[in-house]
């Protein structure tokens, strides 16, 4: 049996206070294990953003707890909070939030630097994330030369770079069209999944249900399903 | 160069629009700053250029001297006590007077005269042309060649022209150490020839000047001339007292602190405001970065190092601009009064890390509150 990557428990989380609060997360626990790809999935303010964040170290729930391979990450302090960030997750944003002004490999060596990293060994490196993702030759391009889909590439590169155990995905096909999402997801699938490696991707594209493992449903700051690949 | 300020440093140089708003914003106000500073240190240093060209350790003159050119006559019987207080090598009198000089071509125009002691030459002008001995030849006097020589129709050697009814007779070339503050060209000649030729009051000498025997003496000497009711001033002291006049009772020193306030303003809204801008234009960027990882004090790391490469960047290019600008204008007007000092350079350089220091910190304080949170919510 797979080794457990995540396990959150009663995770709770409101905005606001009085009159105006608001349950964003309503006593939500899961399980993700290494080498699945979990979906959440729900409507829009079904919450599974707000959960997204407080799993990756990003938001800090009002209760419950978040166990990443064994430790308790909001019980660290900001900087090993940082750190674990760093060292542990990687981000694909929904608007993918590479930097204009830097070149696609510079973009991708971003965590590496972050790291410590010598800039012309991160650069090295990150010219191997992006062979990987089918880009090398557009490596000194700015991402605003790029297409949706290699920007979407280009993003992943930078999640895969520093090598991270968990990998978030935010809306990864709401810019896409759906062949582009699709081969993403493939490519997903095949290249950076691997058994050491946990993948929770956000969304509510029914179009790429088929590349899950695990899909859980949320509505309403709840769970309210569970289904597992056929 | 750390890998988290190069990320910074290509953030801001590849944003050319911003960054060089920025760098306009700084260097202009950099420029006004020193220009400003630098002409009213250039005014400061002519005004006191008598005091500086002269060369005399220590001045007695009257306390109600605020200037050297408003100099009030000093009685006889001071410059004979001055003499005989202990530590004072030798003491001589000095005029330092204005009249009018008719020309050659019938022009009349105005001049300081300075007399020198007759037997000492005491504070006698390095001679360009001519030799010293000749200042007490029939009608001697020595012209200074300043910026202001044109105005006497640049004379040689020979040159007759008239001074109040008097004939005189240029027998000397003087080089100029420091021009004076208000265009006038400036005449050497003994102190009796200067008494004799000029109308003045009952009392001659317009100041005494003093060599004493060792600066040890210095304060005795000042005390025993505060005894006979008057002042002996070292010669920065002078010049401290002629530049606190203008500074403080002339009302130029208020325009000038005024003007280098205002360039500060314009400096810091121009650069504070286009900082903001491109923080907040980052802010994502930020965002993101912390969602990465990267630490708070790394990403404050980041706004110090591109508020403080722009400043410097615009600090050098406004030093270098009023530079340029000062030294063009001395070489097509050589009236023309300013100068860069240390002082000026330290002044510019404080604002401009307080420039700094303000647009970093209106940025810090909104990439600190920065949720990584909101990258997500888009």
């Amino acid at each position: 049996m797979a080794s457990l990557a995540i396990k959150a428990t009663n995770l709770a989380k409101w905005f606001g206070e009085g009159d105006a609060r608001t349950m964003a997360v309503k006593s939500v626990s899961f399980e993700a294990s290494f080498g699945e790809i979990l979906y959440i999935v729900g409507p829009s303010g079904s919450g599974k953003t707000t959960l997204l964040s407080m799993i990756s170290g990003i938001l800090k729930p009002n209760s419950g707890t978040v166990l990443v391979e064994d430790r308790d990450i909001w019980k660290m302090e900001s900087d090993e909070l940082a750190d674990f960030r760093l060292n542990k997750i990687g981000f694909v944003f929904q608007d993918y939030h590479l930097f204009s002004n830097l070149t696609t490999v510079e973009n991708v060596a971003i965590p590496l630097i972050l790291k410590k990293n010598d800039w012309n060994q991160s650069l090295k490196v990150a010219s191997e994330y992006l062979k990987i993702v089918g880009l090398e030759k557009r490596a000194e391009l700015p991402p605003v030369k790029l297409s949706g889909g290699e920007q979407q590439r280009v993003a992943i590169a930078r999640a895969i770079a520093s090598r991270p155990d968990i990998l978030i995905f935010d809306e990864p096909t709401a810019s896409l069209d759906g062949d582009t999402g699709r081969k993403i997801l493939e490519f997903v699938r095949e290249h950076i999944l691997n058994e050491t490696r946990c993948i929770i991707i956000v969304t509510h594209d029914s179009r790429i249900f088929e590349y899950a493992h695990r899909i859980i449903h949320m509505e309403d700051g709840r769970i309210i399903g569970e289904e597992h690949e056929k | 160069m750390n890998g988290i300020l190069r990320i910074a440093f290509k953030l801001l140089v590849n944003d050319r629009g911003k960054f060089t708003a920025l760098l306009v914003g700084i260097t202009f106000a950099v420029f006004l700053m020193v220009m400003m500073t630098s002409m009213f240190a250039g005014i400061l240093s002519r005004s006191s250029s008598t005091v500086t060209n002269i060369g005399a350790k220590m001045w007695v003159l009257d306390p109600a001297v605020n200037n050297v050119s408003s100099s009030i006559p000093v009685p006889d019987y001071v410059k004979d006590a001055v003499r005989s207080i202990d530590g004072v090598r030798y003491a001589v009198p000095l005029y330092s007077g204005g009249a009018q000089v008719k020309l050659a071509n019938g022009i009349y125009q105005a001049v300081t005269v300075i007399g020198l002691d007759d037997a000492s030459l005491f504070g006698r002008p390095e001679l360009i042309e001519g030799e010293i001995e000749d200042i007490y030849a029939e009608n001697g006097f020595v012209v200074v060649q300043d910026a202001e020589i044109s105005k006497l129709g640049n004379p040689r050697i020979g040159t007759k022209f008239e001074i109040n009814d008097h004939r005189g007779v240029v027998v000397g070339i003087a080089k100029a150490n420091i021009s004076g503050l208000f265009g006038i060209p400036t005449l050497y000649t003994t102190f009796n020839r200067a008494i004799s030729y000029l109308p003045s009051t009952r009392f001659t000498a317009s100041y005494i000047l003093v060599e004493p025997k060792s600066t040890s003496d210095i304060p005795h000497i000042k005390q025993a001339v505060s005894k006979l009711g008057y002042q002996a001033l070292t010669d920065d002291e002078f010049v401290q007292k002629i530049s606190n006049f203008y500074k403080y009772q002339t009302g130029l020193g208020i325009n000038v602190m005024l003007m280098t306030a205002i360039s500060f303003i314009v400096g810091l809204s121009i650069s504070g405001q286009t900082f903001y801008t491109f923080i907040l234009e980052n802010l994502e960027k930020f965002g993101a970065l912390k969602a990465i990882g990267a630490k708070g004090h790394e990403l404050v790391s980041m706004i110090l190092f591109q508020a403080g490469f722009t400043a410097f960047l615009g600090y050098g290019l406004g030093v270098g601009l009023a530079s340029l600008i000062i030294m063009s204008a001395k070489l097509r007007m050589p009236d023309y009064a300013a100068q860069i000092t240390n002082l000026n350079l330290g002044i510019a350089f404080v604002m401009v890390l307080i420039i700094a220091g303000i647009s970093s910190y209106i940025g810090i304080r909104r990439v600190i509150r920065i949720e990584p949170f909101d990258i997500f919510r888009g």
